[in-house]
Order: C-alpha cells, then sequence, then structure tokens
C-alpha cells in the first residue's frame, strides 16, 4: 500500500457510508421479495395441478441455472422493447428478488419435506382446512430447519447486489466505481468497498445461528 | 376407484338398527397388494371393537381408511349411514368431494402410535386449536372445553406446557384430549401405547378404560396388548392376511379360538409376554 491517501480515505468515507445505506435497502427490499415469492413457489409445487407444479419446477430451475447480471439487464434493457419501462431500482429488485426467490424455495421445500408425515395426518384427523394446516401446523415447523439455508442467501444477496450498479443503482459498487473514475484513485475506494462488506457479512452467520435457536425456543421445540 | 358395480351399494343405510360404522366389500391393495380384501364389519354405536392380528394383516388400514388418510379401492364405508368417501350424484354413489369427505371426516377421531402433537403449541394449544378453527367454537368455550378434558386425562397442571417436556405417556394423553375435542362419536386408536415405555402404558390404557365406562363413544382400537384388549373390548377381530379370520367376544376368542390361526397367533403372542 506505498500510495494508500488517507485524507483522501477519510474524505470519501462518508459517501460510501451513505451508499452502504442503499446495498442494505436493496438487500433488504430483495430479500423480502424472495422471501415471499420464494414460499408461494414452493407452495406452488405441492398443489394436486401436475401442470401448475411442472411449470413452477422448470421455471425455477431456468432462473437458478442463468447468472443473475443476465436477468437484470434482462429485465431492464429488453423490458422496454415490449413496453416495459421500468427505474433501475424497480428493475432490479424484480430481478434480484425473483432469482432468490427460487433459491429460497428450494430451501423451503426441504424444510417442508422434513416435517414429519404424521403431522399431517394429525391435521387430516383433525379435520383443519389446508391452508390451517400450512401455515399454522406446517410450516412454522419447516422454519427452523430453513433458517441456516435463508441465512445464507440473505448473506449472498447483500454479496451480490454490486450487480445492481451495471444498471445503475446508486449502492456501494456504483459509488465506489464513480469516485474512481471522478478522482482517478480506485485504490481507496474499492478497498473501503470491501472492508464494509466484510464488516457486514462476517457477523451475519453468528446472528442468524443465534436468530434460528431463538425461534426454536420461541416455538417451544427444545426440551 | 375401479369399475365396480355400485348399485349393489345403498346411497345411505336405512334399516332400523344402522350401525355407527359399516365396511361393506372394502378392499385396499397397494399396486397388486392386497391389504385388505372384501372387508365386511360392522360397529355398533358405543361399542369397542379391538382389531388384533400380525403385522401386515391389513389392521392398521382399516383404521386408517375410516380416518380417510388411505383412498379405499373398492367398496363403501359408512358412518352413521351415511358413505364417508362415497355421495349420491343421479342416484348412485360416486366418489365424495372434499367438502363431503371433511363433513364426514368430522364424526371421526383418531389417536396415533407416534401421537403426532403439534411440536411448537402447549398442551392446551393443540387441544384448542380445530375446535377454534374447525368448528368455529368462541376460544374462552374451546378452552374449558380442553381444560375439562385435559383434567380427565390427569393433566390438568400440564396445560401450557410443550409437547417436548412431556412424557410418552404424558403426550399420548393430550393427544386422546386433542380428539376429544373435536366431540367425534367414533374415535380410533392405532397402537397408541406401541410407543411407550411399559411403566407409562398405564396411564394410557387408564384413560381409555375411563371412556369405555363413562361415555358412550363408538371404539376401534389396534394393539398388541392382549390382556388389554380381552379386558376391555366387547368384540375381538382377529385379522390375517387382509381378511377377518375369527371374530367375537374376548372371552371366546381369547378363551378358546376356533380357527388355527388364531389359535397360533394367540399361543405365539402370549408365550413372547
Amino acid at each position: 500500500m506505498f500510495d494508500w491517501r488517507w485524507d483522501f480515505t477519510l474524505n470519501i468515507l462518508p459517501r460510501l457510508i451513505e451508499a452502504t445505506g442503499n446495498t442494505l435497502l436493496a438487500a433488504g427490499i430483495g430479500y423480502a421479495i424472495a422471501v415471499v415469492i420464494g414460499l408461494a413457489l414452493a407452495l406452488a409445487q405441492r398443489t394436486p395441478f401436475r401442470a401448475l407444479t411442472l411449470a413452477v419446477r422448470e421455471a425455477v430451475e431456468f432462473i437458478r441455472s442463468t447468472p443473475l447480471i443476465l436477468q437484470i439487464f434482462f429485465v431492464f434493457y429488453v423490458g422496454p422493447q415490449f413496453g416495459i419501462r421500468l427505474s433501475p431500482w424497480v428493475a432490479g429488485m424484480i430481478a434480484i428478488g425473483l432469482h432468490y426467490a427460487s433459491y429460497l424455495s428450494e430451501v423451503y421445500r426441504g424444510g417442508l419435506d422434513s416435517v414429519p408425515r404424521g403431522q399431517w395426518e394429525a391435521c387430516a384427523a383433525l379435520n383443519l382446512s389446508p391452508a390451517r394446516t400450512y401455515f399454522r401446523v406446517i410450516i412454522p415447523q419447516a422454519l427452523p430447519p430453513s433458517l441456516a439455508g435463508m441465512g445464507n442467501y440473505l448473506v449472498g444477496i447483500f454479496k451480490d447486489t454490486p450487480m445492481l450498479s451495471v444498471i445503475g443503482v446508486a449502492e456501494l459498487m456504483h459509488t465506489a466505481t464513480a469516485i474512481g473514475s471522478e478522482s482517478y484513485r480506485y485504490l481507496e475506494p474499492y478497498t473501503l468497498v470491501g472492508l464494509i462488506f466484510l464488516a457486514i457479512s462476517l457477523p451475519s452467520a453468528a446472528l442468524i445461528r443465534a436468530f434460528e435457536a431463538w425461534v426454536r425456543k420461541k416455538l417451544g421445540m427444545t426440551r | 376407484m375401479t369399475d365396480q358395480d355400485m348399485s349393489k351399494y345403498p346411497l345411505r343405510l336405512a334399516d332400523d338398527k344402522v350401525p355407527m360404522v359399516r365396511f361393506m366389500n372394502v378392499t385396499k391393495r397397494y399396486g397388486d397388494l392386497v391389504v385388505l380384501d372384501s372387508l365386511d364389519l360392522d360397529v355398533d354405536e358405543g361399542e369397542m371393537v379391538t382389531v388384533i392380528g400380525p403385522s401386515g394383516s391389513g389392521k392398521t388400514t382399516v383404521l386408517r381408511m375410516l380416518m380417510t388418510l388411505e383412498t379405499i379401492n373398492g367398496g363403501v364405508i359408512y358412518v352413521d349411514g351415511e358413505p364417508l368417501t362415497h355421495m349420491e350424484k343421479g342416484g348412485r354413489l360416486v366418489p365424495a368431494d372434499r367438502r363431503h369427505i371433511r363433513r364426514m371426516r368430522a364424526n371421526i377421531g383418531m389417536c396415533f402410535q407416534h401421537f403426532n402433537l403439534f411440536p411448537h403449541m402447549t398442551a392446551l394449544e393443540n387441544c384448542m386449536e380445530a375446535p377454534v378453527h374447525v368448528l368455529g367454537l368462541p376460544k374462552a368455550e374451546a378452552r374449558d372445553r380442553s381444560i375439562e378434558l385435559l383434567g380427565m386425562v390427569g393433566l390438568e397442571d400440564k396445560v401450557d406446557q410443550h409437547p417436548a417436556r412431556l412424557s410418552g405417556g404424558q403426550q399420548q394423553r393430550v393427544a386422546i384430549a386433542r380428539a376429544l375435542a373435536m366431540r367425534p362419536k367414533v374415535m380410533l386408536f392405532d397402537e397408541v401405547t406401541s410407543a411407550l415405555d411399559p411403566e407409562v402404558i398405564g396411564e394410557v390404557t387408564n384413560v381409555i378404560r375411563k371412556l369405555v365406562d363413562q361415555h358412550n363413544l363408538t371404539m376401534l382400537m389396534v394393539t398388541h396388548q392382549m390382556g388389554f384388549a380381552k379386558e376391555i373390548s366387547d368384540r375381538v377381530c382377529f385379522f390375517y392376511d387382509g381378511k377377518i379370520e375369527e371374530q367375537g367376544p374376548p372371552s371366546e376368542i381369547f378363551g378358546s379360538p376356533q380357527k388355527e390361526r388364531t389359535q397360533q397367533f394367540l399361543s405365539a403372542v402370549l408365550e413372547a409376554g
């Protein structure tokens, strides 16, 4: 680091910290979309309608097998050719939200499959409605085994938000690049971006584990 | 459902004395394997019928079909005179829709070998869930009913415990209270003591004994406990190879079984302990 300039570093730090807010916002909104749509995708594969199951299954496979950055470009640049004109934020949130929804649907699928068959049978014997069976009995039990996977993808979506910079979402990476092109100095801004990501990602794993333990306790599923 | 002639089955039973449960020519197959072969079985209101037999004889399937956990491949099951998984359409019986099955299923309660309590709910919440959300009872009423039933099974001090903090015997008693909270006409007990430690089996059999003595419930029980079956049953059915090989009052089945297979089975299990 022969050429590291502390005055420049301190100068750009506020701007990067401000952009970190946007990164967290993007990750948060994208994740919220993914959590809800992912559940819908998982449940849609468990209905008695074979055609729906197959269609959703294929869509999930398709999204999981193609790069996120292509999907972001597609929504943002190809959309307008079909009359769908979206702002960078909206296009980015749709692309990254759907991308992670397809990953989360697989996590949920594993979680739902881990609920013992006897729980379904008890619901049938008590005549609970399908909605009540899912939302009051099955999903709460599928949640704890899904949390580790959900946590991994929360960190994953956070680390993937820089891809939104390619369509002009003013998140951390985008801001760092802008600083670089204004000042012709890239070392400090990109190093700071790395450090900020590290500082947020590292404690997340521990927090997620603690959250998982808390949920299990809250659900009364520990001795 | 195969292309069987449904016209020989009545749309509903209307004799003078309608049995609470009637299996009429009921067949269950898994692929080529015939689990139950043209079963005919009546259970009268208030009767306690015990089903015994070697494993694989189809005895648990009888209960699971009655709870609509298994579909049937032939015949008709009637509960309180009405077909369970069939309904009338154009003067003949056709496979029932979900609504009919849910309405009929409300007549039946079931307890399982592995309890199947909801682990994220307390004993009380387990009991209240269906009365509130299926029967639509006000919460206060469902709570009173559940607390009364948990008291009846001797768990008034455990109402706020989660299943993980209860012993196997206690969990099975909660499961019995939970099933009773729906006020079923027919109760099914599927090997409810098989997963329990020997020293707590008595807690559960005592509750069932109490039900037989104090309530006019119709009950079907699959069990391996011959002593309990002998003491509590009005009738014992010995299943062998998907058929009822022999049935009668417990004194006859256990005292002087007529069929050779019954004798062999009983001497084998009684010897084993």
